[in-house]
Order: structure tokens, then sequence, then C-alpha cells
């Protein structure tokens, strides 16, 4: 009886002991803020265009890192999703529909004649990347657009038009090819293509 | 008439295609061959004919299920080559089944499974090899006894090897002889010398079989060299760090320890060191790589054979080494042009 | 012996079918010109030259027709007499097939010169001279990338040289563009080195050519022996070995040393030039003649007379092949460059750049189509091959996975894309394209993350921005709650504000435009700075970058100032009329348009309600009645306002118009500052009235107060005095001050606003003290309350003096 008595002791003195040591260590190597947010923050494309849901893309770094879906992101696409699986080491899913499909990159493009100067568009824009000034028309810096569509919405007459960033010959790449042989057959992995290859 | 579009060069090297590499490695295999089945009857024929049907069988199938063209993958050789190298590292008269597992444990398990060809970290003739010297350790360990040591007969004629091999019946015993590794081995208390006097495993004309065996591979794996299928890195490495264990302890204890001559020239010793040793997909790949990875296989082999539970330890020393090939890759870069040093490891961020 | 001098080795390299005989059986040919000649926009490394011609003009041959676009860019040159035919997108030469832009010739057959300007005492002028002339003379690199010469020479200033290296290994098989130069230009390219040497200055020079062309060889030994050059110049035969033209390999064939990873051959002392730029070199210095032709290997099996032969850029492939003799039944790949680094054309139509050394037309016996690749099998031909000591396989490996960054550490980015390892692979494995793939793969993902991080940076501004004004909003409602002056001071307070913030918001607008444009400017100098310096260290990839980041900070500048330019003018606008009527056409454009969308809208609601048959159909029928009869009385309000508009500002146009006239503005703007100046004078009056009284109160008191009054007189003073200066100056009717005096006369209107509106701020606090003082103090009552009515006099005179100002300003 005392044996166990002893023994029970001398485990709840070790777990004390421990205890005490692993919330010293708390304490004392405590790391300041939440790094990891930072780092899902620095994967996600940072275009601000709230298409997962959340007012920017930080938000949603949050939200990843509290444990919400990792496909919320259509701008980032699947090399963005992939990218978060390698850092939070979870299988990479395919991107939600409901959040909006991946497209090529895209500048916004407003008609200018038909532009009323109303500066709803310029106060959407998260980036600051519209020009323009109450009644005088306004114009998008292409250089500073995310293709983010949010200056779509509030355009009372329509006038601000997505278009695709082209291949110029300067931009252009050879492409991937296909491998040996490569077939549809799935049966063991390595006949699986990575999932990045969706995205090209 | 359209033009093609694509990348360059244009030109290719002709004729040196990935078949040819195979059928040249399986060319080379010939002198070996034709010693061996000289020396040990035709068991080691039969037992390759067998392992190529299994191989190319399972290779056939495993190729269906994965929706691959056939005809595409089984015109590389690679599974014929696979099937060549286990025929010969089995012993001539193991049953026709024991082939057939080892080689379709080869193919499936060891290849196709990893993705096949380029695809498998271990070298998939030993894998086969290992299994079943794992599985069936006693007809894996009775080798024949050259013709002119056992009975006046001359080799092991063909229709008795056939029907040794196909009805699995036990070898006559009297053919059977320890190879002279194994017969080292169980030398018991015995001093060297004493061994090489007494056992019948260990007599002159056994050793000078397996000399010969093992100068015929020497000179199939010279021709390897010759075609610039090899480099000389691994199989110098690997017989280089053989025989300084070997000679290191021959040195030390020279009254238990065999010569480094026994060591290099027994065994699969030749074999190993030019057929087995430098397949290239399981192997390391920069020179300096090879380097370590056949010494590893030199010390490996000396380590096993000496203190080992097996005779001879060439599938065993290669599969531990296509453990380390990738970390012996990821620490052996050569220095790239423009660079002061070689890059080491597989750190990732600091390539600016 | 020149030959003797030590010839080192690189790793790997292969020795694939030379081929070289077929182009050297014939003598140099010399094609007719062509129907027309494409001159594509950016034919080097860098910018796109900027045309100067325009569609229709005639140029005569030599005359340049387009100039450099930044620093890293070249100019181009007519190659012939014609007329400009158009200014377009054309297929280039380039791998993808795309178009870029190009100018189009038409010749006139008449090959009539421009005049030429050689430079023939190159030797007396400066270096920098010289530089400037070739970079007019459009010198680019021409064994290859295209990199414009200057900038490469101009690296070379800097640094203290030891050897300029003359590539004339030409390794690749087929092309022997260099070999037929070499014999038939000996001189021009000797001269040439000479003067590249002038501009180099270094310690050696050096010429490395590959013992495969024993005539050019021998031909350069004599012309060095005839010269007595063979000390200064070393012709150095290196044995035959692709890739040994490699610039890097060429080098450490050389002088056994390696170009640092990521950097450039003048960072070790080291500057090379290929044959074709030196006598490019001697021909534009000597001769005058700028870079107009090029010699090009012309071969393949399926051309009946390979050749090489002289040509003017811009010619089209078709024609050269035509004119040697090709088969088009034959012809299976067309490859502009050698078989191991060229790249494919699908376009005949491309035309000869200043790069193009060799047009390839293959058969399919000749370069038969690719095996089916099969999987790596690790055999390490290719490791043996790689100059770049690189391990392919391993490379293959990672791009394939797409682990780019391990590629990365594998050192991807230092193959340089000779193709010896898809030469040797055994398993046809397209190993460089998989390279070229990762490769651009990396690239985009760093300019993403450039991208990224810089649209992170604007937001995270923005953010602080808006957030910073809600505060600075917030702190105002919470400041205006808390005094609670009279009712009617407020509402003229009130009602001043909107009008006097008019002014001040734009004038606040124009202000920060100002400190932006100042901001830009400084980092627009700040980045010249960091290209000049890249330029004299020859980064061609940060020049490229920042040569993009000075025209974009040059545009920003731009913007800025065309923004300040708008606003500027806004608060001295006097024809208030035009922009009211326009702000109403648009505000009816707008309800027109939200009117419309209504009707979509509930159209589209009657349909769903159609679909389902529900009850509020008719409601929203009538919903729909009166939502259209709104739009289309907003159209016609619309029309009605629009013509009225267009009368109006015919009108008015007439009128600004004559406005516009320099005395009609000058007079405006004398008449405003007389305007100005009589309130002024009434101020100031108003204040010495005020001030005598108080001093016939005799109250020191009130001396705090008569100080103020007082500084404020003397203001008032000085400011009349300043007007009328002011409009002495005008009166003369000198042209340009008339826009700034407009711009400045409303500040001090302004000020004085503000000014007064501080006075009457001060004066209540003054007498909220005072009430304070005199509940805390009830013993000294009757001093306050004396104090008191005085401070409320005053403060009565400031305001009626605010209002006052805030009406004249309200005329204005």
């Amino acid at each position: 009886m005392t044996t166990i008595l002893i023994a029970v002791g001398i485990l709840l003195l070790l777990s004390l002991i421990f205890g005490a040591i692993l919330g010293f260590a708390n304490v004392r190597f405590h790391v300041e803020g939440d790094p990891i947010v930072e780092q899902i923050d620095a994967i996600l494309p940072q275009t601000q265009c709230g298409q997962c849901g959340h007012p920017g893309c930080r938000p949603y770094a949050e939200a990843i890192a509290n444990g919400e879906a990792i496909n919320h992101c259509p701008p980032g696409g699947q090399a963005t999703i992939q990218a978060l699986a390698d850092l939070l080491d979870v299988e990479a899913i395919p991107l939600d529909g409901d959040h909006g499909e991946e497209t090529a990159k895209r500048v916004a493009v407003i008609r200018e004649d038909e532009c009323i100067g109303c500066t709803k568009c310029i106060q959407a824009c998260p980036v600051d990347a519209i020009l323009g000034a109450a009644k005088q028309m306004h114009t998008v810096i292409a250089d500073e657009c995310t293709g983010c569509d949010l200056c779509i919405e509030p355009c009372p007459v329509d006038c601000i038009d997505m278009v695709e960033i082209g291949v110029t010959a300067k931009t252009w790449s050879w492409d991937k090819p296909v491998g040996p042989m490569s077939r549809p057959g799935n049966l063991i992995a390595t006949d699986r293509q990575p999932s990045t290859e969706a995205s090209h | 008439m359209a033009l093609l579009r694509i990348t360059s060069p244009h030109t290719q090297r002709a004729g040196r295609k990935t078949s040819w590499v195979m059928l040249m490695v399986i060319a080379a295999t010939v002198p070996g061959l034709v010693v061996q089945t000289a020396l040990f009857g035709w068991g080691t024929l039969v037992n390759i004919m067998i392992a190529i049907v299994a191989a190319l069988a399972s290779e056939a199938l495993i190729l269906k299920l994965r929706q691959r063209s056939i005809a595409f993958f089984l015109k590389d050789y690679s599974a014929v080559l696979t099937a060549v190298l286990l025929g010969l590292a089995l012993p001539p008269s193991v049953p026709w089944w024991l082939t057939v597992t080892a080689a379709s444990f080869a193919i499936i398990f060891a290849k196709q499974v990893y993705g096949g060809l380029g695809n498998n970290p271990f070298n998939p003739a030993m894998v086969g090899y290992a299994i079943v010297l794992v599985s069936f350790p006693v007809p894996m360990t009775q080798w024949l006894g050259s013709a002119d040591l056992v009975i006046a007969q001359a080799t092991l004629p063909l229709t008795d090897s056939l029907a040794a091999i196909l009805s699995s019946a036990p070898v006559i015993d009297s053919y059977t002889m320890a190879t002279p590794l194994d017969a080292f081995k169980h030398k018991e208390s015995l001093m060297s010398s004493e061994a090489f006097a007494s056992i019948e495993g260990l007599s002159t004309a056994n050793l000078s079989n397996w000399f010969y065996v093992n100068m015929a591979y020497l000179l199939g794996g010279l021709a390897l060299l010759y075609l610039r299928i090899i480099t000389w890195h691994t199989p110098v490495a690997f017989l280089g760090a053989l025989a300084v264990m070997a000679s290191l302890f021959y040195m030390v204890d020279s009254s238990n320890a065999a010569t480094p001559y026994f060591h290099l020239t027994t065994g699969a010793a030749m074999f190993g060191a030019f057929f087995i040793a430098t397949d290239p997909v399981s192997s390391c790949t920069s020179n300096k790589g090879k380097l370590f990875y056949g010494c590893g296989i030199g010390v490996l082999i000396y380590i096993i054979r000496t203190w080992g539970g097996y005779p001879d330890a060439i599938a065993f020393a290669v599969l531990l080494m296509n453990f380390a090939a990738p970390f012996i890759d990821y620490y052996s870069q050569p220095r790239a042009y423009g660079h002061t040093k070689a890059k080491k490891g597989l750190k990732i961020g600091d390539s600016k | 012996m020149s030959s003797a001098a030590t010839i080192f080795d690189f790793h790997g390299g292969i020795h694939p079918e030379q081929n070289k005989t077929q182009s050297l059986q014939l003598p140099l040919g010399k094609p007719k010109l062509p129907q027309e000649l494409i001159l594509p926009l950016g034919q080097h490394i860098g910018q796109a030259s900027r045309p100067l011609v325009h569609v229709g003009d005639y140029v005569l041959k030599g005359q340049t027709i387009a100039i450099n676009n930044g620093f890293l860019s070249s100019f181009l040159h007519a190659p012939t007499s014609g007329h400009i035919k158009a200014i377009e997108e054309k297929a280039i030469a380039h791998p993808s097939g795309l178009q870029d832009a190009c100018i189009v010739l038409e010749p006139d057959n008449q090959e009539t010169w421009c005049e030429l300007h050689p430079l023939p005492l190159w030797q007396e002028s400066t270096k920098t001279d010289v530089l400037t002339y070739l970079a007019e003379m459009g010198i680019v690199g021409m064994g290859g990338a295209g990199f414009p010469t200057q900038v490469k020479l101009q690296g070379a200033q800097k640094n203290n040289l030891e050897y300029l290296i003359i590539n004339a290994a030409e390794c690749e098989p087929y092309i022997t563009a260099d070999d037929m130069l070499i014999r038939e230009k000996t001189a021009q390219l000797v001269q040439g080195i000479q003067i590249l040497q002038f501009l180099a200055e270094a310690n050696e020079v050096l010429i490395g050519i590959e013992d495969n062309k024993p005539k050019a060889i021998e031909r350069l030994q004599n012309e060095l022996r005839i010269r007595h050059l063979e000390k200064q110049i070393k012709l150095v035969v290196v044995p035959t070995k692709y890739p040994s033209g490699g610039e890097k390999q060429l080098i450490q064939l050389l002088t056994d040393q390696e170009v640092p990873s990521g950097k450039h051959p003048i960072d070790i002392g080291i500057i090379c030039q290929n044959v074709g730029t030196c006598v490019a070199i001697y021909d534009a210095i000597v001769l005058g003649k700028p870079l107009i032709s090029r010699i090009t290997t012309l071969t393949g099996d399926a051309l009946s007379q390979p050749q090489n032969v002289e040509v003017l850029l811009g010619t089209p492939i078709e024609h050269l092949l035509n004119y040697a003799g090709c088969d088009a039944s034959q012809l299976q790949r067309l490859i502009m460059g050698g078989p191991m680094m060229g790249f494919t054309l699908e376009n005949h139509a491309v035309p000869v750049v200043k790069t193009t050394n060799c047009i390839l037309a293959g058969t399919a016996k000749e370069l038969p189509q690719p095996a089916p690749e099969q999987a790596c099998i690790r055999c390490g031909m290719c490791e043996q091959v790689c100059p770049a000591s690189l391990l392919p396989q391993q490379l293959l490996w990672f791009t394939k996975s797409q682990e780019f960054e391990k590629a990365e550490h594998y050192n991807l980015f230092d193959c340089i894309e000779c193709g010896a390892c898809s030469y040797v692979c055994p398993s046809n494995i397209p190993l460089v394209q998989y390279y070229r793939h990762g490769k651009s793969e990396i690239r985009e993902a760093r300019e993403a993350n450039i991208k990224s991080d810089h649209a992170k940076i604007r937001f995270e501004a923005r953010k602080a921005r808006q957030e910073a004004e809600a505060a600075e909003k917030e702190a105002k409602r919470l400041a205006r709650t808390k005094p609670a002056p009279k009712k009617d001071h407020d509402k003229k307070v009130a009602a001043g504000t909107p009008e006097a913030a008019k002014p001040s918001t734009a004038n606040d607008a124009s202000k920060k435009l100002k400190i932006d444009i100042a901001i830009a400017k400084a980092k627009l100098k700040k980045l010249e700075k960091a290209l000049t310096t890249a330029q004299e260290e020859e980064r061609s990839e940060s020049i490229s970058q920042l040569q993009i980041e000075v025209d974009e900070q040059k545009n920003t500048l731009s913007q800025l100032e065309t923004e300040l330019s708008t606003v500027a003018p806004a608060p001295v606008k006097t024809a208030k009329v035009t922009n009211s009527e326009e702000a109403a056409i648009k505000q009816l454009k707008i309800d027109t348009a939200i009117a419309k969308a209504a009707v979509k809208k509930i159209e589209k609601a009657i349909k769903r309600a159609e679909d389902i048959n529900a009850p509020e159909l008719g409601e929203l029928n009538q919903q729909l009645e009166t939502a259209t009869s709104r739009a289309a009385e907003l159209d016609k309000s619309l029309t009605a306002a629009k013509d009225a508009f267009e009368k109006s500002s015919t009108e008015k146009n007439s009128i600004t118009v004559e406005r516009k006239g320099p005395s009609d503005t000058d007079q405006v703007a004398s008449k405003k500052l007389k305007i100005d100046i009589a309130i002024a004078n009434a101020a100031v009056k108003k204040a010495k009235k005020n001030i005598d009284a108080m001093k016939s109160d005799g109250l020191d008191e009130s001396a705090i107060e008569a100080s103020g009054l007082t500084k404020k007189l003397n203001e008032n003073e000085a400011k009349v005095t300043a007007l009328q200066a002011q409009l002495a100056q005008l009166t003369p009717s000198s042209t340009n001050t008339s826009s700034d005096t407009k711009a400045e006369a409303p500040n001090p209107l302004a000020d004085q606003i503000k000014k007064q509106k501080i006075a009457v701020a001060l004066a209540k606090a003054q007498l909220s003290k005072l009430n304070k003082k005199l509940e805390k103090e009830p013993e000294n009552a009757a001093e306050i309350q004396i104090a008191i009515s005085e401070k409320q006099a005053a403060q009565m005179v400031a305001e009626t003096e605010l209002s006052q100002l805030l009406n004249t300003q309200e005329k204005n």
C-alpha cells in the first residue's frame, strides 16, 4: 500500500515539477504576436478583394490560422492553396467555387468617356490604384491594380471592364513538357500530376 | 507543310537511347553468364529465362492496371535487365517458383509501385533477391559445386538442371557445395590456413572457379566503362573500400581473416561492383556521391561477410546504401560553375 | 607564336556533328532587296526603341528611324531608302511566334545613302564621345543576346580590365557566319578590335577561335603579322567542343577564371565581344555606316544552295529561303540560330534581326522529330556533359515536381540552356524546356511576390490614412459640440464655411500634390542615381528593372503635375455657370442611368414574378410604368438640358475667347486687386476706429485687446501696400504675371478670414473667462462687469468684420 502511495506521490511531484517548468517556459519563451498569421498573410496574393468573405487578406489569414478552410481565395488559385497546404501541413483541396473562380490575371480599365466622375470606385479600391477627382474622369493605374473586381460593383454606370493581361514576347515562356507517356490513369501516387499543375 | 515548334536543342545524339543502354548492360553480362554456365551448369540460364518471363509478365500486368502503354515501356528492356541480373544472382539450382517470386516481387513492389522505371529508390533485382533470401534461406545458399569437383561427370546436364528446377526436388546432395564465402564463414574455430587446407568449399579448385566467374564479370564491367555507360567511380570505390577493409583486418589478424584477394575474387564482388552497385536509378548521381556510395557498399559488404548472418552481402549492402543515396546526394553536389564552393543539403532560401 | 598561349578546359561539353562545310561551299552571297523590310523595335536586350518616323515618311539608307528608349536600349536605322509603309504589330523572331511592334519599310530600290558622319579621328576623341557615337549607330552584341555594346563598354570604363576577349569560337554546328566574316573582313575585324581596345584598355587582348576554322585562323594570323599586332592581340586556338563559344566557357578556356554566379564578366575584369560586333564597330566609326546589315548563314538540307549571305536587317526569312533555293516540301523545321540553342519559327515572314546568325532549314531526315520522352534513369550522362557542372537529372526531378525552391538551390539559374544535356539524354527528355519552364515560373513567382508586397503596403497605407481621417473627423465633431455660441453667428459661420472651404480644399489638394511631386522628384533622382551605378557595373537585369522603375516614376510625376495643373486653376475658375450646368447635366445623366437601371430591375422582377405567377404582378407592373415614365421624363429633361447647355456653352465660348485675351485677364485681375485693396482699406479704417473708440474710453484693461487690434491694423496696412504694389505691377499689363496674381489673390483674403476667426474665438474665450471670474469673485463684480462689456463690444466688432470679409469672399 505504501509503495503505491509513494509511487503516486512521486508521480504527482514529477508532474508538478514538469508543469512548473512548462509554465515557466511558456512565460519565458513567449513569442510575441502570431507568426503563423504573418506567414499565411505572406502567401496570400494581397489583392484585398474580399472574395473570401473577409475584409482583406490579413483578416482571412487570421481566419485560416483559426481553422477556416484554405480554399477560399480565388485570386491566389490552386498555387496559393498548395502553398498554404505546405505551410500548414494539411491536404491541398480544390478551390471552393462559392467564392469565385480562378481567372487569368486581370486589371480594371475604365471606359473613360463614360465615366461620370462619381469617385465611388476610388473609395472602393483597396490599393488606391484609381486616380481621379469628383466630377473628373477617373483612370486606373494599371501597374498598381491587383484585379480584385471591387470597383466593378459600385460603379453606377458600369463603365469599368476587367481586361486580361495578355502574354507578350517578354512575358512568354515555354510550357512544361508533358512528361513520359502521361495518361489520365491515377493508380499510384506518382501517376498523379502535382496539384499546382492545374494553375498552368 | 506545318513547321514544328519545339524547344532547342534540335539535334540529338543518335543511337544511345535508354533501350540501348539496357541492352548493352545485358550484353556485358554475357561473359559472366557463359563462365557461370560452364562451371555451374545450365541452371543459371534456365533461371534467367524464367525470370525474364515472370518479370515481363508482371510489368505488363501493372502497366495495364496503370493504363500505360505496355509496348512503349516493355521496349525499354529495363525489366529484362532486372530479370537477367536476378537470374545471375540466384543459385543455379533454385526451384522455379522461387525465381518467379523474386522476379515478380522485384518488378511489382520494388519498381512499378514506386512509379516504374526511374522512380524506384531501391535496386529491384536486389529487392527480389533479398526477399527470397530472407524467406527461403536454404535453397538460396546451396550453390552447386563445380563439375570437376563433384562426381566424374561434367557439369550437371541440362535435363537434370531442368528437373531440379521444375520439380523443385532437392538437388542431389553430392552436387551441392557451399560457396567459398559460406565455407569460410562456417570454418568455426579453424585458423584461416587450416580452413583453406581442410574445407572442401575452400579448395583451390572451387576458389579458382569463383575467380574465373569474377574475372568474367570484371571483363563485362570494363566493357561498360569503355562504352561510358557507367563511370569508374562506383566500382572503384566499392572494390577499393572492400580491399582496404580486408587488408586492414588481414594485417591485424592474419590468422583468422581472409586475404583481400579472397574477398575480391569470391562471391559476387565483381558482379556487384559493375552490375549491381552501378544501377543508376537507385544509386547516387554526382561523381562525388558515387564515390561515397561505392565506399559504403564496400565497407558494408566486409562487415556483413565477416560479422553478419549471411555469407555474401551484396544485396543487403546495396539496399542499405540505396537508403542513404538521397542523403549522400544532398551532401555531394558538385561545385557549379561560378560558385566558390559546392552547395550542401536541401536548405531552402539560401540560394541567393 | 600566338598559339603558344595556354588553353584551359571547362567541365563537360559535347561533340555534335559539325555540319559546317555545307554553307562554306559558296562565296558570300548578296540577296536582292525584298519587297519590304520589317524592322522590329526590340532587336536587343532592354527597352524597345522609340520610332522617330511616321507612316508615309520617306527615309534614306542609314537614316535613324528609331531612337533609344532609356539607357538599356538601342538605335535603329533604315537599311535602305524607301517609304515607311506601316508601324504595326508583326510576327517577330521569337520562340513564341508572338507579334511585336515593327516598322515596315518599302524599299524604293534606289539605295540612296543619307549623309554619313564617320569618326575617323576616334583616337583623339574622348571615350564617352565614341561610346555615344556607337550607341547612335545602333551597335549591339551580334553573338546572340544583343546587349547594347556601349552599355557593355561603359561598364569597362569603371573597372580595370584584365582581358578583352574577342569571341570567334562559333561552336554551334552548322553556323559559319563568323568564319565567313573573319575570312572576308579580316582587316576590318582587326581594326575594329583596335578601336575596342582603345575603349576598353585591357591588359591583354585575346581572340578565341575553334580549331575547325583553319582558313579563318590563317587569315587572321597573316593580318596580325602584317600589322605587327601579334604582341598586342593574341590569337588563341581552342579545341572544337560545344559550347566553347559560350561567353562563360570561353572565358574559362582562355583565362581559367569563372564568372561568379549571378555576375558578369566585367566583374572579374573581362569583357567579351563577338567578331561581328567588332566589324560593326569598324563600319560605324571608320565608314560612318550604322548597323543595317549582317552576315547570316543559310543552311540545312532543305536548301539547295546553302551559303552565307550579307543581308539587310529586316529582310523576311522567306526571301532568303527563296534565294537559297528552299524546297518547301522537304522543309520540316525552320530554326533561327543553331541547332543547339536556336528556336523554331512557324512563320516564314519573320525578319532577320541584329542577332540572327543562322537560318537552318532542316528536313525531317536531318533533324528528326524527337522520340517520345521516356523516364529518366538517372544515368548521369547529362551531368558528365554539363558545362556549368550542374546536376541536370536533379534539376529535372525538381522542376518536374514543381519544387522550384529546391531547383533554385541546385543552381537552376546557372544553367546556360546550352542543350548539351538534352543532346546526350538517352531518354529523349527535353531537359532545356523543363529548365526554361522552371526559370520562368520562379521569375513569375518572384514578380508576383513583389507585386503582392507592394499591394499590401498600399493597402495598409490606405487603411492607416482612412483611420487617421476618421479620427480627425471624430475630433472635429467633438470640438464642434463643445462650444455653444450664439445661434445666428453659428449660422453665419456655417453658411460661410462651405464657400470658404472650397478654395481652401483646392489649395490643400494642390499643396498635397506639390508635396507629392517633390517626393516623386526625389525618388526619381534616387532611382536615376541607382541606374547610373547599375549601368556602370553593367548589371543588365537590374538596369532594365531600374529603367522600368524610372519610367514609372516619371509617369507618376507627370501624372501628378497634370493633376496639379487641373487642380490649381480650380479655385480661380470664374466660369462657374458652365460647371454648374455641366454638373446639372451630369446629375441628370446619372439620374437617367439610375432610373433606367431601376426599370431593368423591375422588369427582371416582373419576369421572375411571372415565372412563379406571383400576386404582386400588378403592383410591379405599376411600378414599372412609373419608373419608365420617370426615366423618359429624365431623358427628356436631359436632352433639354443638353441643348440648353450647348447653347450657353457656345455663348460662353465666345465670352471666354474674349476673356482669354491677355489684356482682359489683366483687367479682371486688376479689378479684383482693386476690390481687395478697397476691402483691406475698409478693414484698416474700421480697426482704427475701434482702437480710437477704446482709447477714448481710456481703459487700461483693454490694452491687450487694443494691442491685438493694432497688430491687425498694421497687418492690414501692410496688406494694402502689398496689394497696391501688385496692382502697380499689373497695370503695365505684363502678360505672364496675371495668372500668378490670380492664383494668389484669394489667399490674402482667406488669411484675413482666418485671422478674424481667430480674433473672434479669442474674444469669446476671454469673455467666458471673465464670466467665470465674475462668478468666482463677486467682490470685484463692478470691475469685471466693465471688462465684460468691453470684451463683448470687441467681439461684436470682430464678428461683424468677419462676416464682411466672408461676404466679400463670396462675391469673389
